[in-house]
């Protein structure tokens, strides 16, 4: 069982001070925050994408390959990486660069991404969605896995004879997931390929939730991967902790009553009872989350989105360490409790590598071309 | 083979003659439906009690439960009476609110009666100025007759008024007779399995 952090990288006013970061001073703070969950033993960092204010993160490649350079053990990963809006080739290529450099340490996580504005900035249509998930994903699988990929679909422009470069580390493509939060077409799409689905379920009930992996669930054995019981699923969810449990509440309540994704709404009593929100002592926190696999089984991957809402940075680092000493460690005992055998854990690189019967080198050796030496050619004709 | 009938009311107050309206009309509906052989079970969605639900779902996406089962009573159901006092010419905020969550394809199909209520007989055109062409969006099946009550209806009880309208009570009777012959006219409501909302991968990729 994997446990770590995902942000979707927000800029938020501190609502107790007034002051709102600056870009530059956020975009450090992911890297502290990243550096602070491999530090105190979580196993995944995920950032989230996004091409609009308030968000800072249109570059997650950059910033995981950054982080990757500073720690040593963290899986990196996304939350999400928009499948809809950016070409699947380059996704191909960011990812399997990013592989190299963070020696394997790379997962994704696919998304469609809800704001509508956002398509026609990358020349598409959100009505169009699910198809575009569809076919850009079941591209990127070929660039990752065919050397020389001959492809025409509905949304970009077909690509002959194209070698997608590097190739994916040790011929063994990233892991992905497919995020959902109440598309069955895409808890579908994860079971086909027999890939993760990860739902994020941060505002939503458990019923809903247990519902979505139900779904994929069964999908995943009718599509021949396993068992239902060994999809290979990730929740959301979102903590605040403090040893005493009134002082949790004291302190967070003047984040959510006022963050923009929370605000005005309901009470943080309601949130809490109606979705994963936890505000509360270490022992609240691992008795709720201890509780998800009654819901939905069990589970390969634990994030917790925990520097949203204007939290500082500092207030951010402390929550880690109690995440990290007192939360995480009991989690792990008690979720491993009766856990079958047969159940996998989170597929690793390592464990894909062992999969594929070891590791290989993938490179794609090729003549020079137009700018260090000779063009590439086609064969028979003269140039 | 017992029919469901939902009955929406977005009156405010306790008691509410919106309510009252309401209320007649799911019990005419039942009768309508007895008489012509067949066993009704009624289901009121009082909207006044899900106004914070509503709210934090419009604001959050979170549903309380009690909200996300009134929305299936209504979803789910063979027919729907949807009652509301009319507010500024229209619809009040609390009824639109609820239509909003429903969801555009909640009831395409579905035979529905339209009531309101007023202080005044001066707002009885609301029902077809604002009522049916937000159930027209909705492709629902509403019934010819809407019922509207003002103030006076609910204290006049002779066979015509002076004005030469018909009485409240058989407003109710016609309205109730024509949806329970709707009803009887259709197939038991079949809802959509949210969960079965896909199309397999096999097919999608061969086909």
């Amino acid at each position: 069982m994997q446990f770590g952090v995902f942000s979707v990288s927000d800029i938020t006013t501190d609502p107790t001070t007034g002051r709102t970061p600056t870009e530059h001073e956020r975009i450090q703070a992911i890297v502290a925050i990243a550096k602070k969950a491999e530090e105190v033993g979580l196993d995944v960092f995920a950032l989230g994408e996004h091409h609009n204010p308030p968000f800072f993160s249109s570059s997650p490649t950059t910033t995981l390959a950054y982080i990757a350079a500073q720690t040593e053990r963290i899986i990196l990963s996304t939350a999400t990486t928009l499948i809809t809006t950016n070409d699947p080739v380059k996704i191909a290529e960011d990812f399997a660069m990013l592989q190299h450099l963070a020696g394997g340490r790379v997962d994704l996580m696919m998304g469609r991404g809800n704001t509508g504005p956002v398509y026609p900035w990358f020349g598409q249509d959100i009505r169009q969605g699910v198809p575009l998930a569809i076919e850009n994903y079941a591209l990127l699988r070929r660039l990752w896995r065919e050397e020389v990929v001959d492809w025409e679909g509905r949304f970009r422009t077909p690509l002959q004879s194209f070698t997608s470069t590097p190739r994916p580390l040790d011929g063994v493509p990233p892991f992905v997931w497919h995020g959902s939060i109440r598309t069955p077409q895409i808890a579908e799409q994860a079971a086909f390929y027999g890939d993760g689905f990860f739902h994020n379920n941060i505002f939503w009930n458990i019923e809903h939730t247990a519902a979505m992996v139900k779904l994929y669930r069964e999908r995943f054995e009718h599509h021949g991967h396993g068992r239902a019981d060994q999809a290979i699923v990730g929740l959301g969810g979102q903590v605040y902790l403090h040893k005493d449990s009134q002082q949790a509440v004291r302190e967070f309540r003047p984040y959510f009553d006022v963050a923009p994704v929370y605000g005005h709404g309901p009470s943080l009593e309601e949130f809490t009872e109606l979705t994963p929100l936890t505000v509360g002592s270490p022992q609240q926190v691992i008795d709720r989350y201890a509780s998800m696999r009654e819901h939905v089984g069990d589970y390969q991957r634990q994030l917790f989105l925990i520097d949203h809402a204007g939290l500082p940075l500092g207030t951010v680092l402390d929550q880690l360490e109690i995440l990290g000493s007192e939360v995480v460690p009991v989690l792990r005992k008690e979720m491993a409790i009766g856990r079958p055998a047969h159940v996998p854990g989170a597929p690793t690189h390592a464990s894909l590598v062992a999969a594929a019967g070891g590791a290989r080198d993938a490179t794609v050796y090729a003549e020079g071309d137009e700018v260090t030496g000779a063009s590439p050619e086609v064969e028979g004709v003269a140039s | 083979m017992s029919r469901s009938i939902a009955v929406v009311t977005a009156g405010l107050r306790e008691p509410s003659s919106t309510r009252l309206l309401a209320d007649r009309l799911g019990e005419a509906a039942v009768r309508a439906l007895e008489e012509r052989g067949e066993t009704a079970e009624l289901k009121v969605v009082d909207v006044r009690l899900l106004a914070g639900a509503m709210n934090n779902a419009l604001l959050t996406g979170v549903e309380a439960p009690e909200l996300s089962e009134a929305l299936r009573a209504v979803t789910s159901a063979d027919a729907v009476i949807a009652v509301t006092p009319i507010f500024s010419g229209s619809y009040n905020g609390l009824f639109k609110t609820f239509v909003d969550l429903l969801g555009e394809e909640a009831l395409a199909g579905t035979p529905v009666l339209l009531g309101a209520t007023a202080g005044t007989p001066r707002h009885s055109l609301a029902i077809d100025h604002a009522l049916r062409p937000l159930f027209a969006y909705l492709r629902a099946l509403v019934v010819p007759t809407g019922v509207f009550a003002a103030t006076d209806d609910f204290g006049q009880v002779a066979a015509k008024a002076s004005d030469g309208t018909a009485p409240l009570s058989d407003r109710v009777e016609r309205a109730a007779g024509e949806l329970a012959d709707l009803v009887l006219s259709r197939g038991r409501k079949t809802v959509r399995d949210e969960m079965a909302d896909f199309t397999p991968f096999d097919e999608l990729l061969g086909g």
